[in-house]
């Protein structure tokens, strides 16, 4: 018999994060969007007709005045933080198992609070009065079961979970964190369409078909722990501490430590045959502070998944004023670990997608090792997004972190520059003056053409001779941004050897070119 | 069999470094012998194992690039230089990085990295150090402990420096491209002549420049000449590229 949990989950909580962090009324229709399809989507959205899986144009059709936002992990785990902490100021063991969902052992709570229900209902004022949020709460048997639960705010007696659990359909077990899509797929086209019968087939069955993945399916269905029961406590020394002198204060900083801290505990579990499956997070300000929350996570963690989970658990602490000075003591420990190898994971690789072989793995420790000379924002690589100007187009992303598009590259963008793009693209543009063949200087009029055909162009020194030019090319002002609406014309300017510049003005009151990019 | 005379080992270098008048001496006695059938000198078996492994360790280049480069491609451990063409540069990085091979790019803030993405450089695997500042030696030194390519764009290198990184280049089997000045590079790339195609009065856009570049280096690249060459490339510019874009916003 697993343990009786409770479960507190934040309905849709990456658009409510998101809608909180962008400062938008609950009212309005958002959603969430990762790789143009929805993540999730509010409850205004879904009853606009708005799905999980739509894509944003198909969710744009059916409720024009949706609301869109990326998606992001550290900003939900930010804003989760002020949730957990008005958990944990009523029940001790708070185990955070994704933002948007926390998990509490049920027994003493309920007996020090006379009864689940009772404690049901103060968690749910708790939370609506401290963090502002709505949430829902189920109990049962197990942390799959009481998620189950919480999506439908019941609370399922002791031992009852696999009744509970029997009429519920087959896709349940596919849950965000465990990508079991395949197997849920599988099991429908052989025809167990809900959870009960597939929990009717015997284990042996199972597992000489589906291997260990299926097994802990099974496992789950049959509402017994979502883990197989030879979890143990690991010895002590496995967990590890770092003393950080200077403290830490930035969440780039503590990124960047989080990273090399995650490698060598994840290493040392390793070592052991071990991975993590919940993770103790503890810091010690340098005022004596003590600070700690636990992560639990249905997956062993990845060298990436620690990093990552220290990289939330600072943004959320360092954003609630959590701890009053810097964080002079990091300490991880593994609350809970599984053998490693009993859930086939590439342990000694870490399972990192895309740093799989040696090569790439050699060229990461060097990056690494820059990234230790000259500080975490120092070693970047591009990621192309969608926009109009070369320079708008690209995102610097810090070495290591996700590279994820923002804005799809593939959308028309009018007023884009076709190819070639400029080689050189000026990190700050450089002033310079376009004059026509009196000598004048050349602007854009609001009948959108150049009052004179560009003769020559001043970088600094002499006028350039202009060979040929082609433009202007107009760029609408973003909605509410500062700058205003832009034009760019190329030009080929005489010399040993010819240059091929493109050149920027705004086309406000006071227009002023500038050098952008040069085709070099 | 064939198997090296290694008696003349030292005396062909001898002769190479002393100058013609100890070559004319020693000639007769290594091509009488060379001449015997199942001979080789030891110059010569050193020729083909030095081609075997260059030809394993070459990175490859687009192949209208390859008449540039002395050994049709990077060769690894060897230090060149491009000026006066940061496209070209980029270009010569597209194949390598498309085919699994990582670079970075230092003291670099105003690279294009749209241009690259469109010359072909794989962007998940080039690296950015925008910014080495006063570690710029140590910075490119470890990147090429662990790169392949390593493309710097040398401020204030003194030829110390310059010649260090060159030794850990070779020593790692990494290709370090200099945008600028490099003492004692293989290969000297230098944009002499451009010539853009695309504008006229007003109209169109810049399309293709036809480069030519002056190749001079050390030793197969010793004697200077002159590559033509376009970019960008034929295969490159027509995917991507679209009328409609901006027409929509000229009548819009």
């Amino acid at each position: 018999m697993s343990a009786r949990m409770l479960v507190l989950w934040c309905p849709d909580w990456p658009v409510v994060a998101a809608a909180v962090a962008a400062d938008v009324p609950a009212h309005l229709p958002a959603a969430v969007f990762a790789a143009n399809r929805v993540v999730a989507c509010s409850a205004v959205a879904r009853t606009a007709g708005v799905r999980r899986g739509m894509r944003r144009r198909d969710a744009q059709s059916r409720c024009p005045e949706l609301l869109v936002f990326g998606v992001d992990e550290g900003r939900d785990a930010r804003l989760f933080e002020p949730v957990a902490a008005a958990v944990e100021e009523l029940v001790v063991g708070v185990e955070v198992v994704r933002p948007g969902l926390v998990a509490v052992p049920v027994t003493g709570a309920a007996g020090y609070f006379g009864g689940e229900l009772k404690l049901a209902e103060l968690l749910l004022d708790q939370v609506s009065g401290r963090a502002g949020v709505e949430c829902q709460i189920g109990v049962a048997d197990g942390l799959f079961a009481a998620t189950l639960a919480a999506h439908r705010s019941t609370l399922v007696e002791p031992g009852a979970t696999a009744e509970f659990l029997a009429p519920l359909g087959i896709h349940e077990l596919d849950q965000p964190d465990v990508d079991r899509t395949e197997l849920v797929d599988l099991l429908r086209r052989l025809g167990l369409r809900t959870l009960g019968a597939f929990a009717a087939l015997t284990e042996r069955d199972v597992v000489s078909r589906f291997g260990s993945e299926g097994l802990l399916a099974h496992r789950l269905a049959r509402g017994l722990s979502e883990r197989p029961p030879y979890r143990r406590r690991p010895p002590p020394e496995l967990g590890i501490t770092k003393e950080l002198d200077p403290p830490l204060e930035r969440i780039d900083a503590a990124a960047f430590v989080a990273k090399t801290l995650a490698e060598t505990f994840h290493a040392g579990l390793a070592a052991h045959g071990l991975a993590c499956t919940r993770l103790g997070i503890h810091a010690i300000t340098e005022h004596g502070e003590e600070l700690s929350r636990v992560w639990r996570c249905a997956e062993p963690l990845t060298p990436q998944g620690i990093a990552d989970r220290v990289r939330w658990q600072f943004e959320g602490w360092l954003r609630t004023g959590g701890p009053a000075s810097g964080v002079s003591v990091l300490r991880l420990l593994p609350e809970e670990t599984v053998e490693g190898n009993s859930l086939q994971l590439g342990l000694w690789r870490g399972g990192t997608p895309g740093l799989d072989d040696e090569q790439a793995d050699k060229a990461n420790r060097a990056l690494v090792r820059v990234q230790g000379l000259l500080g975490p924002d120092s070693v970047f690589t591009a990621v192309l997004d969608g926009g109009r100007g070369p320079a708008e187009r690209v995102r610097l992303v810090p070495w290591g972190d996700r590279r994820a598009t923002e804005s799809p590259p593939e959308m028309p963008w009018p007023g884009r520059l076709s190819q070639p793009s400029p080689a050189t693209v000026f990190e700050h543009a450089r002033p310079a003056r376009v004059l026509d063949s009196l000598g004048v200087d050349v602007e854009v009029r609001r009948r959108r053409q150049l009052t004179a055909p560009p003769a020559a162009v001043v970088l600094g020194g002499e006028p350039r001779e202009v060979l040929e030019w082609a433009g202007p090319w107009h760029v609408q002002g973003r909605w509410g941004a500062a700058a205003g609406a832009l034009a760019r014309i190329q030009v080929l300017l005489a010399g040993e050897p010819e240059l091929a510049l493109l050149l920027t003005t705004t086309t406000d009151k006071d227009p002023q070119w500038t050098v952008e990019g040069v085709y070099d | 069999m064939r198997f090296p005379v290694f008696a003349n080992q030292c005396v062909c270098t001898v002769g190479n470094r002393r100058g013609e008048e100890s070559v004319v001496t020693v000639e007769a006695p290594v091509a009488r012998l060379a001449a015997l059938p199942g001979v080789s000198t030891a110059s010569g078996v050193a020729a083909v194992a030095e081609h075997a492994q260059a030809a394993g360790r070459l990175l490859p280049v687009r192949p209208e690039l390859r008449e540039l480069l002395p050994s049709g491609g990077l060769r690894r451990g060897s230090t060149v230089v491009v000026r006066g063409s940061t496209s070209l540069l980029l270009a010569l990085l597209a194949e390598a990085t498309a085919t699994g091979a990582w670079a970075a790019a230092v003291a670099m803030p105003d690279l294009g990295l749209a241009a690259a993405e469109e010359a072909g450089v794989e962007l998940s695997r080039f690296a950015l150090v925008p910014r080495p500042g006063a570690e710029f030696a140590s910075v490119t030194a470890a990147l090429l402990d662990g790169l392949d390519l390593v493309a710097v764009a040398p401020v204030d290198t003194s030829s110390s420096v310059a010649r260090r990184l060159s030794v850990r280049a070779r020593h790692r089997g990494a290709v370090l491209l200099s945008l600028g000045p490099w003492p004692g590079a293989e290969v000297d790339l230098a944009c002499e002549f451009a010539e853009w195609s695309g504008l006229e009065a007003g109209y169109g856009q810049l399309r293709e420049r036809r480069l030519e570049v002056r190749v001079a280096g050390r030793g197969a690249a010793a004697r200077a000449r002159f590559v033509k060459l376009s970019l960008p490339g034929e295969t490159i510019a027509a995917p991507g590229f679209s009328w409609r874009e901006w027409t929509e916003e000229e009548v819009g």
